[in-house]
């Protein structure tokens, strides 16, 4: 087997590997960079976030603000050193990557300018019109270029790490191209291979986020944490699931029902103004504005249309100049994809799933339970997103924990010895020889269309907005029944080279695995939290039994181990997670607290 | 009478190396519904008929750029490309004019990377700036300047579309060259002398023979043939100015 022995290898080059990649080149010129993607780095999925990234900016804003929004946010199951550490090294990644040429749009006098997200008080989100994950992915792979020690290996799909004598030691990759294996050594190796949205039905993902870089930490051992929160995120394309910004009601969108009533008014979030205002109404937070949709379907007030229940969201009143400079990609899928214009007719939307707020359990120097081994983006959880993510904090994350991930790797591999060559090929071959046979040419299975149909169907059944014991186990069985099917599936493809059909077939391995942590995890959360809620009699949150992260352990063929870990509370103890005018009453509380206690 | 459409007939073009010494048409009956776009009928294809077709996609959303091809002969991102409006059919489905096919409707985009690396795309700050000082200030203006050009989604459309790069896959291109020019656009930016190389040789923009496809095809209106254009008045005042100083336009 061909070997390339690195220094750092990154597995993932969307825009946490691509900044963890040139964070080592930056800092460490001497070491060498292998960095793994399944696709060429722009076509990763970060080129498909719309609406911007978060970072105090403005005079009037605070590092506790964006600290208060993003612990209570996430409903507090986040790491609260590690969201500290996170806003206060969010601004400066901001305006590295501007310095780099991000093209963020700007105000009147030339500075970056910042708009209005879900659950976030003040305005600080940084964007390049609708397309700022587009810009920053763009600007990040251009950049990488600049750095001869990142060795690129582009459309290289990873099957396995390798693991020797207790330490991350490389990856065993195919070259998609040729369907050969390659073994890529390394003494440090950074996952950054995005999230697993399309384990669900109706998700706003792209075809290639499939949970590999979670599955291949979970099958060595490494817990995943926090897994059972699943965000929906509320304006979604019926039928394809793609993505209406949120930023569509930061520019002043409203959410209507079929009477054409804004019924978030219902659920807590009102006053209805006719701007909302931040942390109210449309500016909510994402599962809360999910589950009013859910209570709408419920109550029948939601529109019925060819790909299920639909709400609208309008953007009328903006008009078509303004919605042509801030949201001209949603003005053009409104148009291309739905044949409505957007300034002209509501566009129908409902929720769809779109980010996996658990993941790969690790530190607050991104660094996982197994040594050598690294996380980040959104197959990580670092801790900051707790049990609901704010729109606009990842990708910030991907900057901020990029970095830092970038840092922690290269001193790790200054410091470490390559492994014991023989040995790790031997742990290579027999990877290869593992994979070859598990998805060996077979034409009397099932084809694996079928068995992802069934896998996505069940999630979304038994895993969505609302949850029941019920539901969850009848999923976790089917998962069960697949994984037994999974080992019989037809592949027609006989040829080596862009043998696709195979690659299919290995993901659908690792994204049944990660939809069990998924479900099991939430099975056993018996409380509600977050975009974790329940209707079997947990319709509260449960600080006393499970102010706690769930760490999901692989078990084999077996149903997954489900043990718990503490929450890192530093200052902000949980307190009532409010929106809408009763949300700014307790801040106002929480403020005055805060002012008698210093 | 689209509802009455029940299925629509695909002709793709397959190649398999492994297999075939030579590309030739598989025909496919896909079931017709009305907001169904190319990518999902070979999804269906795929899916359901014939696990061994290959192609490339991802994002669904024309943003990721992963999924262009030769639709009824003209280059077309497929995720966007709607059956309804290709009815009755047969719909002919090839890989990318121009480039070399690697399996099926998957070509060689090596070439292609390679160029894009080697015009220095990134930002070479006119004035260094730490990041203590801030942001680089620029205008609305001055970001319109680049906006549209920094729009480019790599999906190589315009090289499927250019004569010239059909006759010549050393030209570099329309894509990389409004990629070129984005960055010598903006305000930011210092670098325009160093680029000057890529722009002046033969396989620059004096290559173009303006044809336009290019901006034709283009799915994010980048016009690419516009930057060359641009970029062809670039390149004669730096050819006039080295006769007048012995360094040329490199200051």
């Amino acid at each position: 087997m061909d070997v390339f022995k690195a220094d750092v290898a990154i597995v993932g080059a969307g825009g946490a590997g691509l900044r963890a990649a040139i964070e080592v080149a930056e800092s460490h010129p001497g070491l060498s960079v292998a960095l793994i993607s399944k696709v060429y780095p722009m076509r990763s999925h970060t080129v498909a976030a719309e609406g911007g990234a978060a970072a105090v900016t403005q005079a009037h804003d605070s590092l506790e603000e964006h600290f208060h929004d993003t612990v209570a946010g996430g409903d507090w199951l986040c790491e609260q050193d590690v969201v500290d550490y996170f806003v206060a090294h969010a601004h400066e990644e901001m305006v590295q990557i501007e310095h780099w040429g991000c093209p963020w749009s700007r105000t009147a006098d030339g500075h970056a300018n910042v708009r209005a997200f879900g659950g976030m008080k003040i305005e600080r989100t940084w964007f390049a019109a609708d397309k700022s994950g587009f810009h920053m992915l763009h600007t990040l792979f251009q950049t990488s270029i600049k750095y001869p020690s990142i060795r690129r290996f582009d459309e290289h799909f990873c099957v396995d790490l390798v693991v020797d004598d207790g330490r991350v030691r490389g990856v065993v990759a195919i070259d998609i191209a040729s369907g050969e294996f390659r073994l890529i050594e390394a003494k440090a190796v950074i996952i950054a291979t995005g999230g697993a949205g399309r384990v669900f039905r109706e998700n706003t993902n792209g075809g290639i986020v499939t949970g590999d870089g979670m599955a291949l930490a979970y099958r060595h051992g490494v817990p995943l944490r926090d897994m059972e929160f699943m965000q929906y995120h509320p304006t979604c394309m019926p039928g394809t699931g793609l993505l209406f910004t949120e930023a569509c009601r930061g520019e002043g969108g409203f959410l209507l029902n079929k009477d054409g009533y804004r019924y978030l008014r219902d659920y807590g979030l009102g006053p209805a103004t006719p701007t909302p205002r931040n942390k109210a109404m449309e500016l909510g937070p994402r599962d809360r504005l999910s589950q009013a949709y859910w209570h709408e379907k419920q109550k029948g007030r939601t529109i019925d249309g060819p790909h299920g229940a639909v709400v609208h969201l309008d953007l009328r009143h903006l008009g078509e100049k303004k919605l042509r400079e801030r949201l001209p990609q949603i003005y053009e899928l409104a148009v291309q994809y739905l044949g409505v214009d957007p300034a002209r007719a509501p566009i129908p939307v409902l929720p769809a799933v779109h980010y996996t707020m658990g993941g790969i359990t690790a530190d607050i120097r991104t660094a996982a339970p197994l040594p050598g081994l690294y996380s980040v983006g959104e197959c990580s959880s670092v801790g900051i997103h707790g049990a609901n993510r704010l729109g606009s904090n990842s990708l910030t994350e991907l900057l901020v924990f990029g970095k830092v991930a970038g840092i922690e790797a290269a001193r790790d591999a200054v410091s470490t010895p390559h492994g014991n060559p023989s040995a790790l090929a031997a742990l290579a071959d027999a990877a290869r020889a593992r994979v070859l046979a598990a998805v060996a040419p077979r034409v009397d299975g099932e084809r694996i269309a079928t068995l992802r149909r069934e896998m996505a169907q069940s999630m979304e059944d038994g895993c969505g907005i609302y949850r029941s014991a019920a539901t969850m186990q009848a999923t976790c069985d089917k998962l069960a029944e697949l994984k037994q099917r999974h080992r019989r599936v037809r592949v027609d493809d006989t040829s080596n080279g862009w043998n696709t059909e195979r690659l299919l077939a290995i993901e659908l391995g690792y994204q049944l695995d990660v939809a069990q942590a998924i479900v099991h995890s939430a099975l056993q959360r018996k409380e509600s939290r977050g975009s974790h809620q329940r209707l079997d009699g947990y319709e509260q949150r449960d600080d006393v039994n499970y102010l706690q992260h769930s760490l999901a352990y692989y078990q084999g063929a077996d149903a997954p181990r489900i043990d718990y870990g503490p929450v890192k509370i530093t200052r902000s103890p949980p307190g009532i997670r409010a929106y809408g005018e009763a949300g700014e009453h307790y801040d106002a509380v929480a403020h005055a607290e805060e002012a008698a206690r210093a | 009478m689209p509802d009455a459409v029940k299925s629509v007939e695909f002709d793709v073009l397959r190649y398999r190396p492994e297999q075939e010494d030579v590309p030739a048409w598989q025909r496919y009956a896909v079931p017709y519904s009305h907001d169904m776009s190319v990518l999902q009928a070979l999804q269906h294809i795929k899916d359901e008929l014939d696990g061994s077709l290959s192609f490339r996609w991802s994002c669904r959303m024309a943003i990721c750029g992963s999924c262009g091809m030769m639709v009824n002969g003209k280059p077309a991102l497929s995720c966007q490309t709607f059956v309804r409006d290709l009815l009755p059919g047969p719909i002919r489905i090839e890989a990318l004019a121009h480039f070399p096919i690697e399996r099926d409707l998957v070509v060689g985009v090596d070439g292609f990377v390679k160029k894009l690396e080697g015009i220095k795309p990134y930002l070479i700050p006119k004035e260094p700036r730490t990041l203590a000082q801030g942001e680089y200030l620029q205008t609305p203006e001055e970001l319109e300047q680049i906006e549209q050009f920094s729009s480019c989604i790599n999906c190589m459309l315009c090289y499927a579309a250019c004569p010239q790069f059909g006759l010549n896959a050393e030209f570099t291109g329309p894509g990389v060259l409004a990629l070129l020019h984005r960055y010598n656009a903006d305000s930011r930016d210092g670098g325009r002398a160093q680029r000057m190389d890529v722009l002046n040789a033969e396989e620059g923009v004096w290559s173009c023979t303006a044809v336009g496809y290019c901006s034709e095809v283009c799915p994010k209106q980048v016009d690419p043939a516009n930057a060359v254009n641009q970029n062809k008045v670039n390149s004669a005042k730096d050819y006039f100015l080295r006769f007048l100083s012995p360094k040329g336009a490199r200051r």
